[in-house]
Parts: structure tokens; sequence; C-alpha cells
């Protein structure tokens, strides 16, 4: 479980974050929402500590981030995993490189042991055959996945996922957001996953984070979205008339109580 | 301005290669990339301090011998003069600024790129000292390969003085020959190691640094790169002379 306790956060005296707090709960997919420059990755780069903020807590199972000292974070490092916008994967290694490179930097297993885990991530994420490949050969959505391989390699306690469906068509994105929800239930993970994209949301949102303007305004899961009274998360999630129809017919059906 | 601005920027260099000298996370690793950056830096800088090296050293023979022609001059200036210019400046300081251009916006790019497209921040958070890992194999690469390219500078350049005297009938093999015998200083050798040492030194890590600390897109990497070839070039005139006075007073 991470808790983030009164964040703040500026940058050139414009404030970003204001005093915001939430709880990520271990096994769960914790979804960070709100529109583009709400604040949502300056929030996930403060907890993972790419950024540092100018106040708040930062509680990993307990431990404080802001109070540990340079060799206390490296080791904490350890046991995170981080997917990035655009993948990062390092160009010069191959597929399989990339997804052994933390295991042969972190860890004392032997060469024929790295390539056998690394093997297994990579199949686990269903990718088979594109091991000798170079990051530029292979398409988007198959990056992505190397990238998953490669977070969880060292089998993280905290995974995190900076937009990981962007640019990515329909279909995969779905795919990509089952594999996060499948990993997390498996391997009991506190994942935290910064997305804007409205199907993850309402398709595998159990603990939702609303950010709007800086300020942290809802917090609920995917059933809670469709009832909330907040006017901006609803216009936020139901912004174009075919959700506004979903939501519509799912108030009818399931929750008549709360149609007005 | 300037200068507070200079200092500013030195500090953070200062700053900057501390991070760089720390000790690897994993030596085998360290060491691995370490022969792949030797291969990439130097190995491959060959054929072009051959291809230079062979046309300077012919240049600079025919301008000797076509600017020198006074019967009072004796015999040896010619070879003299043209080895003594490429022990002296030609196979360290000139060869270095033309490798700052080849190398050292190759790491600056190269290392750019992989800030811009966030590369760098996956290395930090797996918990790699990103510095230490992307730059020193860099630098004790590209350091450790430095005296074979000088070496090779000095050779083939003579070489190009050779072809001159073979095959054209400007100056007698048996004269450019004896000039480049006469009154051989052995320092003079050493004294263009020592500075390459230093001038790769500075290549390599002034490049990383503009490199490491890009900020925004391609238009930025590219800026980063021109920056880091001409700062570099400055740094290695600026060094020379301080070296020159050093070593050879």
């Amino acid at each position: 479980m991470i808790e983030v306790r009164n964040l703040t956060k500026s940058f050139d005296g414009k404030t970003i974050l204001h005093d915001v707090s939430a709880t990520f709960e271990t096994g769960k997919t914790n979804l960070i929402i709100g529109q583009s420059g709400s604040g949502k990755t300056v929030l996930i780069k403060s907890i993972v500590g790419l950024v540092r903020p100018e106040q708040g807590n930062i509680l990993y199972d307990g431990r404080d981030f802001m109070q540990m000292d340079a060799s206390q974070i490296k080791n904490l490092r350890k046991e995170i995993g981080m997917l990035f916008q655009g993948s990062a994967l390092f160009d010069s290694e191959t597929v399989l490189g990339n997804v052994m490179f933390p295991l042969s930097m972190f860890t004392t297993m032997t060469p024929a042991e790295i390539k056998d885990r690394a093997r297994f991530c990579l199949e686990r994420v269903n990718l088979k055959g594109a091991d000798d490949k170079y990051p530029s050969e292979i398409s988007g959505g198959m990056q992505k996945r190397v990238a998953i391989a490669r977070a969880i390699a060292l089998n993280p306690k905290y995974l995190f996922c900076d937009e990981p469906n962007s640019g990515l068509d329909p279909r995969t994105s779905i795919l990509i957001d089952e594999l996060l929800l499948d990993i997390t239930h498996e391997y009991n993970i506190t994942t935290i996953i910064n997305t804007h994209d409205m199907n993850s949301v309402l398709g595998i949102g159990e603990n939702i984070i609303f950010i709007n303007k800086g300020y942290r305004e809802w917090v609920g899961d995917k059933n809670k979205i469709y009832t909330s009274a907040n006017k901006a998360l609803e216009e936020f999630v139901f912004a174009n008339d075919l959700f506004q129809k979903v939501r519509q017919y799912v108030l009818q059906n399931e929750h008549p109580d709360a149609v007005k | 301005m300037i200068i507070t601005e200079s200092l500013n920027t030195f500090g953070r260099y200062c700053l900057f290669m501390k991070r760089v000298f720390t000790v690897p996370d994993k030596w085998r690793v360290f060491f691995s990339r370490t022969l792949f950056e030797i291969s990439k830096l130097g190995v491959d800088s060959i054929p072009l301090v051959i291809v230079i090296s062979i046309f300077i050293g012919a240049v600079i023979t025919i301008q000797m011998q076509l600017n020198i022609t006074s019967p009072l001059i004796p015999a040896y200036s010619v070879g003299l003069a043209t080895r003594d210019i490429v022990l002296l400046e030609f196979s360290n300081s000139i060869l270095c600024l033309i490798l700052a251009g080849k190398v050292g916006s190759n790491i600056a790019s190269e290392i750019g790129t992989m800030r811009v497209t966030e590369q760098i921040d996956a290395l930090d958070i797996m918990g790699v000292n990103s510095a230490n890992f992307l730059v020193l194999p860099k630098v004790v690469g590209f350091l450790v390969y430095m005296p074979i390219l000088v070496a090779f500078c000095i050779a083939t350049s003579f070489l190009g003085g050779f072809f001159v005297a073979a095959f054209t009938d400007i100056i007698p093999v048996s004269r450019f020959i004896y000039g480049l015998q006469a009154f051989f200083q052995e320092w003079y050798v050493w004294y263009g190691f020592i500075k390459s040492l230093f001038f790769s030194f500075v290549i390599s890590s002034v490049a990383a640094f503009y490199g490491y600390y890009v900020h925004g897109g391609a238009l930025e990497v590219g800026k980063a790169s021109t920056n880091a070839v001409v700062a570099s070039s400055i740094l290695i005139l600026l060094l020379d002379v301080v070296l020159t006075k050093l070593l050879l007073q």
C-alpha cells in the first residue's frame, strides 16, 4: 500500500499539485485520472521520486520516501517497476536484452537463469518469437508489452504505469489493460496507472483517484463513477455523447434509485 | 553575466563528474560496456584518423619543401619540420579537435536522445546510477584507446610525407628520411601522448554532460550536440596552451 499525504508541488512559482492525499491499495489497479495538464504525471513522478515535492509524505507500506537517504532509495527502487509513456526501451539492446537488463544488474543469478526468467516474463505478457528483435523493429503494442515484461522481471511490489494506452488502438489498449489487471492480481502488486482512457477507467478501475486542476476531487471505483455527484468528474469521464448514453442506460438499469 | 553563467555550468559539470566517478554497480557489466565503447568510439575512428593523417602529412611535406627552397637551409629541415609539427601539435591537438566533432557529437546525441525518450529515467527508476552506468564506460574506453589513435596518426602522417617523397620529385626520399631522424627528441612523443589523454577526457566528459542534461525534444538534442562540440573544442585549445607551457618549458 502506498499512501500519499498532503503533497504539494510547484514549478517556477506555479503550484501544480495542491495538498493531494491518496491511498493506493495492494493487489488492486489504482487509477489516477484527470485531464491533460491536471498534474497527474507530476503526481506519479513525485511518488517514484523523479520529481521532489515541496511538502507532504509518501509512505511505501509505512516507509517514508521523503525521509530516505540515497542508499535507502536505491534499495526501495529495486521493488519498483515502471512503465513509461513511450516505453523507454533501450535501443541498443534486443527485446530479450531489455528484459534481462534489470536481472543482470541486480541479481546474482547465472546467465542461464537470467535468460530463463526473462523468457518467462516475455511469455507472461504473451510475446513470443521477438526475442532477438530490436525495439525499433516491433510495433507500439509489442513495445509496451516488452516494457511490462521488463518492469515485472524483478517481481516488483509496486508497479507504476504512465499512460500505458497512449498511442495504441482500442483493442490493443484493452489487452494491455487486462494484462496489467491480471498481473496485479496474480502477484499482489500495488499498481498505479496514470490514464485518461475512459475504456480503462470503466474496465479496470478498482480504485480511482480523480485529479482536477491540481486538487484531488474524487475517490471511488468504476461502479461508483456512474452515480458520482461530482460535476467535473462527470464531464471528464462521460465527455462524449456515447458515454453519456451508456451512463444513462447503466443508471436506469442498475441504479434506478440514483436517477433523479 | 557570462562569467557567472560559465561558473554555474562548470559547477554543474563538477557535480555531474562526481556522480560519474563512483564505483560501478556491476563490474562485469562495466567491463563489457567499456569494451563495447572502445570498439564504437575508438576502433571505428581509425579509418578517419588514417585518411586525415595521410593527407595532412603529405600536405605538410609539400608545403615545407615549396616554402623553404633557399640553398642556405640545411638538408634535414623539411623532414624535421614535418616530424615536429606532427609530434607536437597535429597528432594530438588537431586530431582531438577533429575527434571532438566525430566522437563528441556522437556521445552527446546518443545520451541526449536517451534522456528525451525517458531511457535515463527508466535507469534511475530501476535504481541504476545512470550517470555512472552510461558515461564512465565511454570516458574510460576513449581514454584507454586515445594513445593508440595518436600512434596511428603519427605513423600514417609520416607515411603521407614518405609517399610525397617516393612518388613525386619534390624531395628525394633519402633527404626526407634523414630529416625525419635528425635531432630527435623523445620527450616530444610523450608530450603528445600526455596531451591527448587530457583532450580525450575533455571530449567524452563534456559531450556526455551536455547530452545528459537535455530537456525537450529533437531540437534540443541537436543543440546539445553542437554545444558539446563547440565547448570541448574551446577547452581543448585552452588546455593546449596550459599544457604546452607546463610540459615544454
